[in-house]
C-alpha cells in the first residue's frame, strides 16, 4: 500500500499545524464561529447531538494494521472506546473533547493520518473497491489511480469553496462494489479496443433528497489524462453550479439542468483549455504510485484448497469469502454486524484483534467496505481455519455478508443533528428477526438493507433492495419503505411502495415483503432484488397493505 | 450552536459593500492602481477604463479580448464561501493575463493561501488582516501537490526532477 514520503509528510504536518492554528485564533475570538465552521468541517469536525464528531479519512479504504492499532488508540483515548465505520470507507468517532483535539491529530500524523476533507463542501476523501488489488475480475489495481486523485484533490486551491461536497470514486472491473454511478464523479478503468488503459467516466450520480444516478460524460479518457479531465468537471461544476439552494447545490443538479450534451461540451471546451498545461503527473509519478501497490509477496504454490470439515468455518467461507487472482489465497470480508450489534461499530479490542491477524495472515492490509464491513484482502487458503478462529473469539465472524443482516445504517437520530428518526435501532430489530438461523438467511439470499435516518440519504436507502427512510410525521418518527434500488453495476433507484408506518410496522412489513419473496421466487437463486424486478412492485405492495 | 453538518447556506445576505480603497495588501512591484473600477457590464460596453470588477455569476473568459487595455480585475467575494471566484481568476491568468487581479469583499486570512494559487495578487478584505497571521499563513505549506497559476514545482515534479 501507499507509504507516505518527505513530501506528503511535510503537507499532512503543515496541515495539521495551520489547523491547531485556526483552532487557537478562534478561541481568542479573532475568528467567528461562522468563519471557523468550514475550516473545521474540512477538517472533518462536526457538531454532532451531543458531542463534536470527528471522521477520519481511510483514503480508498486501504489501512495497514499499524494505522488501525492508532484507531483502536484513539477510540481508547479520545472516545468510549469505539469508532463506527462510514458508507464512505472512513471512521468517526462521536464523542470527541475539543481541548483534546490537537493531541489526537498528532497521533494520526504519526502513522500517515488525518482527517482533511471528509466533510466541507470539497473534494472528500476518494473511494474505491475494497477487493482492489486481490480480485480476480479486476484490470488492475484502481488504487494507485485513487491515490493520484487524492494527491490532485489535497488542498486543491481552486476547488476548496465549492458550492456543495464533492464526492469520487473508482473502480477496475466490471463489478461495481464501491457504487460509482452514484458518484460526483465514478471512474471505472478499463481497456479499450486499442488495449490502452482509461476510465470511464461517470458525472452527477448521487443520493441525498435527489437521487440520480450517473451519467457517462466521456467513454474514455486514457489514464495519463483523467486528472486534467477531472479538473475540467470541478471547475464547469464550480464556476456554474447552483449557490442558491443548498438542495440543489451538488453537481448531479448542474448536469441535469444543463443536460448531459451541454454538460459534456462545457466539460469538453474547458477541458480543451486545460490539457496543454501539464496538469498530469509525468508517467514516473504513475509508476512509482503502482510501484507502491505491487503484489505482496504470495507464497507460490501455497495449497489451493480448504479444509472445511468444520460446519461454523464451512458457512462462513460459504458466505464471507471470496475467490482471490492468486491461486491458494483468497479475500476474506469481517462482519461487522454481529448478532445486536450497531452495524459498523468496532471496539478497541476489536480493532487491536484485527490488526494483529492482519499483520500475522493478511500481509497486513485492512480495508473498509461501503456496506460498513472490513476485508483481508490477501489471505492463504491455509491460514483461513486459524484466523476465523481468532475472529470468532472477538465477534468478528458472523457469516452474514449480503444477507438479511448485513444492513447498513447511518447513525441516525442517536447521534447526528439531521436526522429526524433513528436507523439503528430499526436495523436492529429487523435483525433479531433473522439472525438466530443464518440458514434461515441463506435461505432468503442475497437481500441488502439499508437504513437512514433522514432525506439525506446516509444509509444508502436509494440504493436497497429493501430502502428505509425515516422520516418525522407531526413530531414522531415514521419509515417510508422503499424497493428496488442497487448501488452495483446494475445501478437502480429504489421506489416508494405505499404509506408509511410507524417503528413497529416497518417491522413488520419488511417480514411480509420476505415471506412473499420466499413464496413468489422463480427459483431458490432468484434473488429478492431480481423477483422483485421480474414481477413490478404490484405483488409486493398488495402483500404488505392488503 | 449544533451544525446541520456541512450544509452551509451559501446564498441568501445581502452582498456586503465593496470597498473602493486601494488594496491593503500587495503583493505585485508596480505602482498601486488607483482608477475608478467599471462594473463588467460597463466595461464590456466599450467604456475607457483599465479596471474591471467581476461579481461571483460574470464569465472572466469575456475580458480575454481585452487584455491589452487592462491594468486591474477586481474578483468580488460578497460572501467567503462563494468560490467562483477563485474559477475566475484561475481563467484570467490561465488565458495570460499578467496585470492586477484583486480578492475584495469577504476575503478572510484562510483563504489568501488559496486564493496566491490561483493568481490573485492583491487583497482588498472588509476588515483588515493581520500582517503576521497573513505571513504564516503563505509561509505555511513547504510543498503543493498539483500546479496552479502562481506557478510553484508540483510535488510529483519535485520527486522526479
Amino acid at each position: 500500500m501507499y507509504r507516505y514520503d518527505q513530501y506528503d509528510q511535510a503537507i499532512v504536518d503543515a496541515r495539521v499545524a495551520e489547523f491547531k492554528d485556526q483552532v487557537g485564533r478562534r478561541l481568542r475570538n479573532e475568528i467567528t464561529e461562522d468563519q471557523f465552521k468550514p475550516l473545521r468541517l474540512m477538517n472533518g469536525l462536526y457538531l454532532q447531538l451531543h458531542a463534536y464528531m470527528l471522521r477520519v479519512a481511510i483514503p480508498y479504504g486501504t489501512l495497514s494494521g499499524t494505522q488501525m492499532r492508532m484507531l483502536a488508540h484513539i477510540a481508547r483515548t479520545y472516545d468510549r472506546d469505539y469508532g463506527h465505520f462510514t458508507t464512505r470507507q472512513n471512521i468517526q468517532y462521536n464523542w470527541i473533547k475539543l481541548e483534546q483535539f490537537s493531541d489526537l491529530l498528532d497521533d494520526l500524523s504519526k502513522v500517515e493520518m488525518h482527517a482533511f476533507q471528509t466533510s466541507g463542501n470539497c473534494i472528500r476523501n476518494i473511494s474505491s473497491d475494497q477487493f482492489a488489488g486481490a480480485a480476480a475480475d479486476e484490470i488492475a489495481d484502481p488504487r494507485p489511480y485513487a491515490e493520484l486523485l487524492r494527491q490532485w484533490s489535497t488542498l486543491h486551491p481552486e476547488f476548496s469553496f465549492l458550492p456543495r461536497k464533492f464526492k469520487i470514486a473508482v473502480i477496475a472491473s466490471d463489478s461495481d462494489r464501491a457504487a460509482i454511478q452514484l458518484h460526483d464523479i465514478g471512474l471505472q478503468l478499463y481497456r479499450n479496443a486499442a488495449g490502452m488503459l482509461g476510465f470511464r467516466v461517470y458525472v452527477g450520480g448521487g443520493m441525498g433528497r435527489t437521487p440520480i444516478i450517473g451519467k457517462v460524460v466521456r467513454e474514455f479518457i486514457p489514464v495519463g489524462q483523467f486528472l486534467s479531465y477531472s479538473e475540467a468537471i470541478l471547475r464547469v461544476y464550480n464556476r456554474h453550479g447552483r449557490r442558491d439552494n443548498i438542495y440543489k447545490a451538488r453537481i448531479k443538479i448542474l448536469v441535469t439542468e444543463l443536460g448531459i450534451e451541454e454538460f459534456t461540451r462545457q466539460v469538453e471546451a474547458e477541458w480543451a483549455t486545460l490539457e496543454p498545461l501539464g496538469l498530469d503527473a509525468p508517467q514516473a509519478e504513475y509508476d512509482r504510485i503502482i510501484a507502491q501497490f505491487a503484489d505482496p509477496a504470495y507464497e507460490i504454490g501455497a495449497p489451493d484448497t480448504i479444509d472445511l470439515s468444520d460446519p461454523d468455518f464451512k458457512l462462513w467461507v460459504d458466505q464471507n469469502v471470496h475467490a482471490h487472482k492468486q491461486p491458494g489465497y483468497a479475500i476474506a470480508t469481517i462482519s461487522l454486524k454481529p448478532k445486536s450489534g450497531i452495524p459498523g461499530d468496532a471496539s478497541s479490542a476489536q480493532m487491536d484483534v484485527i490488526a494483529d491477524l492482519a499483520d500475522k495472515y493478511a500481509h497486513d492490509e485492512i480495508r473498509v467496505t461501503h456496506s460498513q464491513n472490513l476485508v483481508l484482502a490477501h489471505v492463504k487458503k491455509a491460514d483461513l481455519y486459524a484466523m476465523w478462529q481468532a475472529l470468532a473469539a472477538a465477534d468478528l465472524a458472523t457469516p452474514n455478508l449480503d444477507l438479511v443482516t448485513d444492513i447498513i445504517a447511518c447513525p441516525g437520530m442517536d447521534y447526528c443533528t439531521l436526522a429526524n428518526a433513528r436507523s439503528i435501532p430499526i436495523a436492529q430489530k429487523i435483525a433479531a428477526k433473522f439472525e438466530n438461523s443464518i440458514s434461515e438467511q441463506r435461505d432468503i439470499g442475497e437481500l441488502k438493507i439499508k437504513v437512514s435516518g433522514c432525506i439525506n440519504g446516509c444509509g444508502h436507502h436509494h440504493a436497497g433492495h429493501i430502502g428505509i427512510l425515516g422520516v418525522d410525521k407531526k413530531g414522531e418518527e415514521a419509515y417510508q419503505l422503499l424497493l428496488g434500488g442497487s448501488g452495483a453495476e446494475d445501478a437502480s433507484l429504489a421506489k416508494i411502495l405505499g404509506p408509511g408506518f410507524d417503528e413497529n410496522g416497518i417491522i413488520d412489513a419488511v417480514d411480509k415483503l420476505i415471506a412473499f419473496y420466499r413464496s413468489a421466487r422463480s427459483a431458490p437463486t432468484e434473488r429478492f432484488l431480481d423477483t422483485y424486478r421480474r414481477l413490478g412492485a404490484a405483488p409486493f405492495k398488495e402483500a404488505v397493505y392488503a | 450552536m449544533r451544525d446541520n453538518q456541512d450544509q452551509i447556506a451559501v446564498s441568501g445576505a445581502p452582498s456586503p459593500a465593496l470597498d473602493d480603497t486601494p488594496a491593503r495588501l500587495r503583493f505585485r512591484d508596480d505602482a498601486p492602481f488607483e482608477s475608478p473600477i467599471a462594473p463588467l457590464a460597463d466595461f464590456l460596453a466599450g467604456g475607457n477604463f483599465a479596471a474591471v470588477r467581476i461579481e461571483p455569476g460574470e464569465d472572466a473568459h469575456e475580458l480575454v479580448p481585452h487584455f491589452d487595455r487592462l491594468k486591474l480585475v477586481e474578483i468580488a467575494f460578497p460572501k467567503f464561501r462563494d468560490g467562483r471566484g477563485y474559477s475566475s481568476a484561475a481563467v484570467l491568468r490561465q488565458a495570460g493575463f499578467t496585470g492586477e487581479i484583486r480578492a475584495a469583499g469577504d476575503v478572510l486570512v484562510d483563504q489568501i493561501g488559496f486564493m496566491r494559487r490561483v493568481g490573485f495578487d492583491s487583497f482588498a478584505p472588509n476588515k483588515p488582516l493581520d500582517p503576521k497571521v497573513v505571513k504564516a499563513t503563505l509561509d505555511r505549506y513547504p510543498y503543493v501537490y498539483m500546479k496552479a497559476a502562481d506557478g510553484k514545482v508540483p510535488v510529483w515534479a519535485l520527486r522526479h526532477g
